[in-house]
């Protein structure tokens, strides 16, 4: 059902764990739908130099999170919001119809982050 | 890579020396076994043969045996069937909350057709209260269904119990016995059900091929209208080579019963064994000993079922999950739902089905794999890790 690079990102995921030093996380999804990602990033500067993920998932939300997150890494604040879930599938080279919602569930991960990001800035929690 | 198939509930390979029993009606005794000509007479033959055979192993009449094309045709008819033809007597029915969907599905259906289902609730080990049965009960009641034994959590009910309490009323009571014949003892005289559904490829016989007992007597509408076969009660030309590969299949099945439940239940006994020692924070499903000897299923905490399924089978390990991604709904396993399973949990659960053919090998590979995974799953869990940094404060 799914295709090899999603059985391999699933098998070797990238940027997996928790993110000491994060200054933003991003949670979407609930343990109840069967689906939970979070998202952890180290903004400096506008730019994203570090990211990692932990997922309560099936395999094609895993490897959704994993390519999501890579896809971002070294990114400018306003090019990850640019990302789309569209991008994540087709960097995935597809996902099966009814885990296209792992995709969507990754680019709102990546906006929760981001908007954390934001407010906290806005709220000087963190400095430029 | 090692393969090990650890799926039996879900479908068993076909048994070599039943299929050398079926090869023939292949090939050169194709007859059709409703032909008066010689050709068909060979197939008519070996029909009546194994409906004898068949009806002898499970207790009952040959005239009692309806063959059809599988477990979900023989549930279709036996609910729809009785359904039909009780239908000016009452329009209520009774099943439980964990049936297979084959019963599940034939009664929403007739719900749509104006009919009202109880499911009977279930406790925490998949079991059902007689006493919610006899509370059920109404006078349009005309037809009780609750399985023999569960497919997913392998929990066995008290059939036998239930089914007086429905005769008790006058009330027809079937049971759907796929997950059960072959497994364990299954004698429709001593359960005194009206119908019963069984399979042949749930005990190492070939697919495409079931039964519906029907007790003399009991006249369920025709289902599959058509030709005269089944005693004109089942139209469609009949799977001669299907049919006496479940009676060969059945025959060895009952004839070595006791020590493929003996050894089946070593080897899950020593699985459920070692995964609750060697694992933390499992759950497992189902009832410690009303249970089918090939059943074990384990919900895992913290993580999801289908990573967990799609992990093994990279690992060569073939089992199921009864979450949402295995069967491309998002729900998760309504059987394991009703025995009140959070529903995080239910995601988390999977069910490992052992077979005659698994060794202790088998079994000590997957846990040593299983133990392996769960862990790796949970590191990547934002779940574990939360409940981690809690207990960590605690």
């Amino acid at each position: 059902m799914y295709n090899e690079r999603v059985v391999k990102e699933f098998q070797n995921p990238q940027n997996v764990g928790e993110l000491k030093d994060a200054n933003a996380v991003g949670t979407v999804g609930n343990a109840t739908c069967g689906d939970i990602m979070k998202i952890y990033m180290k903004i400096e500067d506008n730019v994203i130099k570090d990211v990692s993920f932990q997922t309560f998932g099936c395999a094609a939300a895993i490897a959704t999170s994993s390519v999501a997150t890579s896809m971002i890494k070294g990114k400018t604040v306003d090019e990850a919001l640019k990302i789309t879930n569209a991008q994540v599938v087709e960097t995935l080279g597809g996902l099966p119809a009814q885990k296209l919602h792992c995709s969507v569930l990754a680019e709102e991960a990546i906006k929760a982050a981001i908007n954390d990001y934001l407010k906290k800035y806005k709220e000087g929690k963190i400095a430029d | 890579m090692k393969r090990v198939y650890l799926d039996h509930s879900a479908t068993t390979p076909l048994d070599p020396e039943v299929l050398e029993k079926m090869l023939p009606y292949f090939t050169e005794k194709f007859g059709n076994a409703n032909s008066m000509h010689s050709f068909g007479q060979e197939g008519a033959y070996a029909v009546d043969e194994a409906r004898r055979k068949i009806a002898e192993l499970i207790g009952a009449k040959p005239t009692e045996i309806y063959f059809t094309s599988g477990g979900t045709e023989a549930d279709n008819w036996a609910i729809k069937g009785m359904a039909a033809k009780l239908r000016k007597k009452g329009n209520h029915i009774i099943t439980s909350s964990i049936e297979h969907a084959a019963i599940i599905a034939s009664c929403h259906q007739l719900e749509e057709f104006g009919f009202d289902v109880t499911f009977l609730p279930v406790d925490k080990t998949g079991k059902v209260n007689p006493a919610d049965l006899v509370k059920a009960i109404t006078d349009k009641t005309i037809l009780v269904s609750v399985m023999l034994a569960n497919n997913e959590i392998g929990t066995i009910q008290p059939v036998k119990e239930l089914c007086d309490i429905a005769h008790k009323k006058g009330i027809y009571f079937h049971t759907d016995a796929v997950q059960a014949v072959g497994s364990i003892p299954v004698s429709v005289k001593d359960l005194g059900v009206d119908l019963m559904s069984f399979s042949a490829h749930k005990f190492y016989g070939p697919k495409g091929v079931g039964v519906l007992y029907i007790k003399g007597g009991t006249k369920p509408d025709k289902f599959m209208t058509g030709g005269h076969q089944e005693r004109t009660m089942r139209g469609g030309t009949t799977n001669v080579p299907g049919v006496v590969g479940m009676a060969a299949a059945l025959e060895k099945a009952v004839k070595h019963l006791d020590e493929n439940y003996n050894y089946v239940k070593s080897l899950r006994d020593r699985f459920v064994k070692r995964v609750k020692e060697e694992i933390p924070y499992v759950i497992y499903n189902g009832h410690e000993t009303d249970r089918l000897p090939q059943n074990a299923n384990f919900a895992f905490d913290f993580i999801e079922g289908e990573s967990i399924l799609m992990s093994l089978d990279l690992a060569g390990i073939a089992c199921s999950s009864g979450s949402a991604c295995s069967s491309g709904s998002l729900e998760p396993s309504h059987v394991l739902l009703a025995t009140g399973l959070p529903v995080e949990k239910a995601h988390g659960s999977i069910r490992f089905s052992f077979g005659r053919d698994n060794t202790v090998e088998d079994v000590d590979y997957t846990v040593d794999k299983l133990k392996e995974i769960v862990n790796k799953l949970r590191e990547m869990s934002p779940l574990f890790c939360e409940f981690k940094g809690e207990t960590k404060n605690v």
